[in-house]
């Protein structure tokens, strides 16, 4: 019993396992199905959330157009259900049939090449995580390999959103512009908007999330995580280490990039459309938000993040409008003055040592009054080197 | 079309854009002090220039309301009204948020992302979502035609005009003031400069008060081509950064050429496509150039 | 050519600095083996000429030629794989981690992003960072964070963490600034031990550490050598003593 509890505070296969646990039992059996869609969407965020703390956390690289890669996936996954849902047979009112309305309203009379591919599943679902993957490559070898990082790095994200939105919003015929790409129903047949379908892909959700979690919980522990942790605060001692500093960084932004394209994916088919409002500048630097709100170095913090500021989003949006935007204000304003380590942080650093505590002195007190000193540097430790490793990425090395 | 005809046409288009240059540079201006100088990612650079455009829209309903004979002068007095504003919360956020974050860039990109937030929600919740056009004195409108055919706008000209004489006011600022010597010396070496008794703290403050107030005055110059909205300032920022960004971080020169490439840049593509495919293509061309050259285009050697 | 014979040759370098030279035409060779140890006044481009060697700043002109193969073209990690490795001035380790995981990062595998997703903690790997430890003085200490150590501690982690790549060059800059007598012994002991089988280049100003340790000592001033020779010859160089002492 004491094992268990020492194990459910201390290790973080246990905060996976309290994670699945809240997914993937409580919430289905206390949400209805319109909230459970609703918290599928956010989860799809989360994918987002969870990359950021792979670049963001572990990498120390801030991108601020993470959103293009959503869009990207989720643009890709919604152009394969369009075009099952503009066969010949529906769209037979159209001045061309057989192709989506929004190109048909903008005087296209055949489907762009382009899009041809995208009539089959399996290519789509590689263009999902290739496109983004692709583009994250692209960028990243240029910046990275010309030492660019920091602040550059992020403005250059920046403007690589902005110019994938006003390219989505200027071909209209191609993207279905603002209103993006609407009326999307069925995968093969299969209705995606009905009950038993919408559960089905909230699991689906979930279980590719953790699986996501896996994978990045594996970087991690690697060799590869300690250095890109390491190339975080020492570049140049990882690099007079024989090690290919450029190579890393590209790697973790085409991880992260993935992921994105795998959320906007399921985004799209949770969803029912997509649009450039998921994919600009705003909703990017939302997705730091929910990342840093849980946790910049916390995989799981980042899905807990995502959930609460978007149960918080969605709330404070529906009953106080006003509240809204200024209490986003604060959060962003607040996580980083005052919690630069998010929920996982205060977890690690108020919650933990206090549990463990109670726990030790629980255990102590029946056996000999006098708490042995050996036990108390322990306790004492416990709090101080979490909170001591997590912090230093932001204060300075203390040596001159 | 006669030889005249066409030239009127490259002169106009030549003149838009001047102006777009201009809106650019003013832009560009502040945060090329705020950014350059002190490495600091204001993300709320465009709600300064808000608070610059909204203080033009209250001069002019206060002034048509209580005092219609001032109409013809006001707006000079409210630019410098706009700048102490915007200085003034320029100086509030140095104390209250920036200086606490100078170690952490990013962190300083995410709080003032926030702040802009916080500022957009204010500006919504007292001027009302809806966008608002000060009344601009007669002086400002219409438009000067030299030639027959040739139309000139004259709030174009006057954006030109202050766009001059603030790019000029800087320059004096930063390299023949105190105050400049003291920022510069605060660039190159901050310790150094703490050593021989510059209150670099001071400065900071100083430096990023008056990008903002810069900002402001750009804002106010904006209301004569645009109206004001919440969120307008939110619609520049990028623009500005790719601006001082392209130019190199570190020099005023860089960023008024990287305005004026920029600024033609579009103007000319727009002649031939439409206005968002130019965009794209500017944006595109700056960022692909900004990858090759990561520096900008004016950088400094130093020995590391 | 003759230079063949040298682990490293360094012929006709220089770099400039929008005009100021801090490498003025310089040429210097190591043998195999030799532990030699540059000095020179603040600013004689001593630790300009050990960036130029590992690549951290690109040479105007010139060529630096490890094992008779051209470094100047070559990025930095290649040039430590190539083998020659690099110490800061200031300790720089990985100060969160366990000495066991600094050592561990700096062993020579998995260096490619794949390779160390894949690498293991081996038991071969392992008894090399065993030795290491023991050499520097750190084998009960592993498990230790870095940052807890002492500074000459941090000196010496750095150290072996340069060893762990086994380099057949390695560069020290002034491994013991900050160190207290009884380390700086101890140290002169380990450069020592660890001279064998391969070449060192060490900048230093305490002249008693000097002379316990160097072959042969290289004098710079304003980006050019000086002198160059045996310790007692070079001390009593009349330019040399002009340079340290004259002004």
């Amino acid at each position: 019993m004491q094992k268990l509890r020492q194990w459910l505070i201390t290790s973080d296969l246990a905060s996976i396992a309290i994670l699945a646990i809240v997914i993937l039992v409580v919430m289905p059996l206390t949400a209805d199905i319109f909230r459970l869609n609703l918290i599928g969407k956010y989860l799809s965020y989360a994918f987002v959330a969870v990359g950021l703390v792979m670049l963001w956390g572990y990498g120390g690289i801030l991108s601020l157009g993470q959103g293009v890669f959503f869009g990207l996936g989720g643009y890709a996954m919604a152009m394969f259900l369009k075009l099952e849902a503009s066969d010949p047979e529906t769209t037979k009112i159209q001045s061309t049939p057989g192709i989506p309305d929004f190109m048909d309203w903008n005087q296209l009379t055949a489907l762009p090449t382009w899009w041809e591919p995208f009539h089959s599943l399996t290519f789509t679902i590689v263009a999902v995580m290739a496109v983004p993957a692709i583009l994250a490559f692209i960028i990243g070898f240029a910046m990275f390999k010309r030492r660019v990082g920091g602040v550059y790095f992020a403005i250059i994200t920046q403007a690589v959103a902005l110019i994938l939105t006003v390219l989505i919003i200027g071909q209209q015929g191609y993207t279905g512009g603002v209103n993006g790409m609407t009326d999307l129903k069925t995968m093969h047949g299969w209705d995606i908007r009905d009950d038993s379908s919408k559960y089905i892909l909230y699991y689906a959700n979930a279980i590719l999330l953790f699986a996501a979690i896996f994978v990045c919980r594996m970087v991690q522990r690697s060799k590869a995580g300690t250095l890109l942790l390491a190339m975080r605060d020492k570049e140049d001692r990882v690099r007079f280490s024989g090690y290919d500093v450029a190579n890393f960084r590209i790697f973790v932004f085409c991880l992260a990039a993935v992921l994105c394209g795998l959320g906007g994916a399921m985004f799209t088919l949770q969803v029912g459309f997509m649009s450039p409002s998921f994919v600009g500048i705003v909703p990017s630097i939302e997705m730091v938000i929910f990342a840093a709100v849980g946790g910049r170095m916390s995989l799981v913090g980042a899905v807990y993040g995502t959930l609460l500021v978007n149960f918080g989003k969605t709330y404070f949006s529906e009953s106080f409008p006003q509240l809204w935007l200024f209490l986003m204000a604060a959060l962003f304003i607040g996580v980083v003055m005052a919690f630069p380590n998010g929920l996982a942080g205060v977890w690690e650093t108020s919650v933990k040592p206090r549990l463990l505590r109670k726990r030790v002195a629980a255990a102590a007190q029946p056996k000999s009054p006098p708490p042995p000193p050996a036990t108390l540097p322990t306790t004492e430790a416990a709090p101080a080197s979490p909170s001591g490793a997590g912090t230093s990425g932001n204060v300075g090395p203390a040596t001159a | 079309m006669s030889a005249a005809d066409i030239w009127n046409i490259v002169l106009m288009q030549g003149f838009a854009g001047l102006s777009l240059f201009s809106v650019l540079l003013l832009m560009g201006l502040g945060l090329a002090i705020i950014f350059g100088q002190m490495g600091v990612i204001n993300m709320a650079h465009g709600e300064f220039m808000t608070i610059g455009a909204y203080t033009i829209f209250l001069a002019s309903t206060l002034v048509q309301n209580y005092a219609p004979g001032l109409m013809p002068y006001y707006f000079l007095i409210a630019i410098a009204v706009a700048f102490v504003l915007a200085f003034g919360a320029g100086w509030l956020a140095e104390w209250a948020l920036i200086r606490h974050l100078y170690r952490r860039p990013l962190d300083t990109l995410l709080a003032t992302w926030g702040l802009s937030l916080g500022m957009q929600q204010t500006f919504r919740s007292t001027f009302g979502p809806k966008e608002v056009s000060p009344t601009l004195p007669d002086w400002l409108m219409g438009s000067w035609a030299p030639v027959e055919g040739l139309d000139i706008p004259i709030n174009g000209m006057f954006v030109m005009g202050l766009t001059l004489v603030v790019t000029g006011m800087i320059f004096l600022l930063l390299y023949r003031s105190r105050w400049g010597l003291r920022v510069r010396a605060t660039v190159a070496n901050r310790v150094m400069a703490n050593a021989i008794g510059i209150n670099t703290r001071k400065t900071d403050r100083m430096t990023f008060a008056i990008g903002c107030g810069i900002a402001g005055v750009a804002g106010a110059a904006f209301t004569t081509i645009g109206s004001t909205g919440p969120t307008s300032g939110s619609l520049y920022i990028v623009d500005a950064f790719l601006v001082v960004t392209f130019g190199g971080a570190a020099s005023l020169l860089g960023t008024v050429a990287s305005a004026f490439g920029i600024a033609q840049t579009q103007s000319i593509t727009e002649f031939f496509l439409t206005g968002s495919m130019a965009k794209v293509l500017t944006l595109l061309t700056i960022v692909i150039i900004l990858m090759i050259r990561p520096q900008g285009l004016f950088a400094a050697k130093v020995r590391r | 050519m003759s230079n063949t014979d040298f682990v490293l040759a360094v012929e006709d370098l220089t770099v400039s600095f929008d005009g100021f030279k801090a490498i003025d035409n310089l040429t210097l060779y190591v043998d195999k083996g030799e532990l030699r140890v540059i000095i020179g006044p603040n600013g004689a481009g001593k630790t300009t000429l050990l960036d130029l060697i590992c690549g951290r700043t690109r040479s105007s002109t010139g060529s630096i030629k490890f094992r008779n193969e051209e470094m100047t073209t070559l990025a930095e990690h290649q040039i430590v794989r190539a083998g020659i490795g690099r110490k800061f001035q200031t300790p720089s380790i990985y100060e969160n981690l366990t000495v066991f995981k600094n050592l561990e990062v700096s062993f020579p595998r998995g260096r490619s992003v794949f390779g160390a997703l894949r690498f293991k903690c081996t038991p071969d790997v392992k008894e090399r960072i065993e030795t290491v430890a023991d050499e520097i003085g750190l084998l009960d200490d592993l498990q230790k964070e870095a940052g807890l150590l002492s500074h000459g501690q941090k000196q010496w982690l750095e150290i072996g963490m340069l060893l762990m790549q086994e380099p057949e060059l390695l560069m020290l800059d002034e491994p013991i600034a900050g160190m207290s007598v009884r380390e700086r012994e101890l140290t002169a002991e380990l450069l020592k031990r660890i001279c064998v089988n391969r070449s060192m280049i060490v900048i230093e100003h305490d002249m008693d550490f000097v002379a316990k340790i160097a072959h042969k000592v290289t004098v710079m001033h304003q980006g050019k050598i000086l002198a160059e020779g045996p310790m007692e010859r070079v001390q009593a160089d009349p330019k040399v003593i002009d340079v340290y002492l004259g002004h």
